[in-house]
């Protein structure tokens, strides 16, 4: 038997630094996560980076259930907690315990988000992440939809992801129309998450140097009491075997 | 509203307040002849006129050959472990269960959420997250626990389909061979069951007994929450010549 598993209510004891970002496809988060990487880096620290994609688990088996029309809700969101989990104890927890800063792209908070939109019972989702552990800094990228879809349009990606329009949903057979109804609810249930969860909310549509300044600021207040673990072998982001589905299926 | 009829938050898309037919689950430890079982209650069932679909664990279209896989590789954490198994059920739920109670089926489910929580307590001694996760699953109308004894189990095991990894346990690293690890893990969750069947009100069939007698008194219980009610059981008797080979 194993002690008491940690909860996500509580602060992890590990010597390690959890920090995450949050927000919608073209809030700018991975933008702000990448700056904040290498501001990181150059200051000689060991940081472990790692994001929401799907393991070819999830990918397999979700692309069975999309040609069978036969993801629910409920097995959508089980299959993502399995792969979190996964990538929990195989990518996050590993650096953390090691005393190293690890930065994710996405966290829980954007299954509570996005299961929720989905029709899942917004505590049940809550209940089923319970095992993850809690970020030290969360930051929520704050942008008004529209905003955003220039972003996406107009920007380096000309086109929207399938499933971040939420196309799946049947909510409208074009893909701009189907992304700006699904993510502005996503941005409803976001708002409700950043008071209950107390995440940092930055202003998106401020400049990009500007939003940096101010999250290095943050971070720095808060790495004031963080002893840098220093590795001797440089950077190493897989710390275990991950399953893997095989090709032939 | 949390819905009686679910065992935590439940599904909040789905009403489950017309399902009419009967959800029946037998549970017991690995090995213990539970799908033997379950195909003798489905003829019997069948023969007295009621519609019956059996589910089974790891059956679910989605989730069976995902599983299959992972457990070739490493599953090394209990949340994906417990996780995956809970998606492969939450398929089969939404799919065959609640459609089958809405026309009206006896549904035999070979194992239910019980099985879950046995496995995840083992690893984890944590009862509260496993039971929070299967919160979307419907409470059947009968749980019959067929329960044994590590000892009788290890040489029924031994006799049929032979030791297994995982049911023996062998990710916990309980005991040194096949054999250790595999009595100390089924007797951990043979305990856990016991506990359960308190807590949750199991009919508990002792599974010592020749397979008559357990086909028997799995009737015995399970006529009373049907339809027809009692008016069936004494007309029928139990083949004789039935072996258990789980």
């Amino acid at each position: 038997m194993t002690p008491a598993p940690l909860t996500f209510d509580q602060p992890h004891p590990f010597p390690g630094k959890l920090i995450i970002v949050e927000g919608i496809d073209g809030s700018g988060k991975s933008t702000q996560l990448l700056l904040l990487e290498k501001w990181l880096e150059a200051k000689g620290l060991n940081v472990v980076f790692t994001e929401w994609n799907s393991s070819d688990l999830v990918r397999e088996t979700t692309r069975r259930g999309k040609k069978n029309k036969t993801l629910t809700p409920t097995t959508f969101s089980l299959l993502h907690a399995t792969d979190f989990a996964s990538r929990l104890y195989h990518n996050i927890m590993p650096p953390l315990k090691a005393g190293l800063i690890v930065l994710a792209d996405r966290y829980v908070y954007t299954a509570f988000a996005r299961d929720a939109v989905r029709g899942v019972s917004p505590e049940w989702v809550r209940k089923v992440y319970n095992f993850a552990i809690r970020p030290d800094m969360a930051f929520y990228f704050n942008v008004p939809i529209e905003v955003a879809i220039s972003r996406l349009l107009g920007g380096t990606r000309a086109q929207l992801k399938y499933y971040e329009a939420g196309m799946d949903m049947g909510l409208s057979q074009d893909i701009t129309e189907s992304f700006r109804i699904f993510q502005s609810r996503i941005l409803a249930e976001y708002d409700k998450i950043v008071s209950e969860y107390g995440l940092i909310t930055m202003d998106a549509t401020k400049d990009i140097e500007e939003q940096q300044n101010e999250m290095r600021h943050v971070v720095s207040n808060a790495l004031e009491n963080y002893r840098p673990k220093r590795g001797t072998h440089g950077k190493r982001t897989l710390f275990w075997r991950r399953f893997n589905v095989s090709k032939s299926e | 509203m949390e819905n009686e009829r679910y065992f935590g938050a439940g599904l909040t898309y789905l009403n489950p307040s017309d399902l009419k037919g009967k959800l029946i689950a037998i549970e017991g430890t690995d090995g213990v002849g539970r799908s033997t079982h379950i195909e003798m209650l489905q003829e019997w069932l069948e023969v007295q006129g009621y519609g019956v679909i059996t589910t089974g664990w790891t059956r679910s279209n989605l989730m069976s050959k995902t599983i299959e896989v992972a457990k070739q590789g490493n599953i090394l954490d209990r949340w994906s472990f417990s996780l995956l198994y809970a998606t492969d059920f939450a398929d089969r739920l939404e799919h065959q269960i609640i459609p089958a109670l809405r026309s009206g089926f006896v549904v035999l489910a070979d194992r239910y959420i019980y099985t879950a929580f046995a496995r995840d307590v083992v690893r984890s001694g944590d009862r509260n997250w496993i039971r929070d996760v299967f919160g979307f699953a419907i409470v059947p109308d009968l749980v019959c626990y067929l329960r044994i004894d590590v000892d009788t189990l290890a040489l029924r095991v031994i006799e049929t389909s032979g030791m297994n990894y995982w049911e023996s346990g062998m990710d916990l690293k309980l005991g040194a061979d096949l054999y250790d690890s595999f009595k100390k893990y089924q007797s951990l969750l043979i305990e856990e069951f016991d506990k359960m069947a308190e807590e949750f009100h199991f009919e508990v069939v002792d599974a010592r007994q020749p397979p008559e007698e357990i086909q028997e008194a799995l009737r015995s219980k399970i006529q009373p929450i049907l339809k027809n009610g009692q008016q069936y059981l004494a007309q029928t008797t139990v083949p004789e010549s039935t072996s258990d080979q789980s």
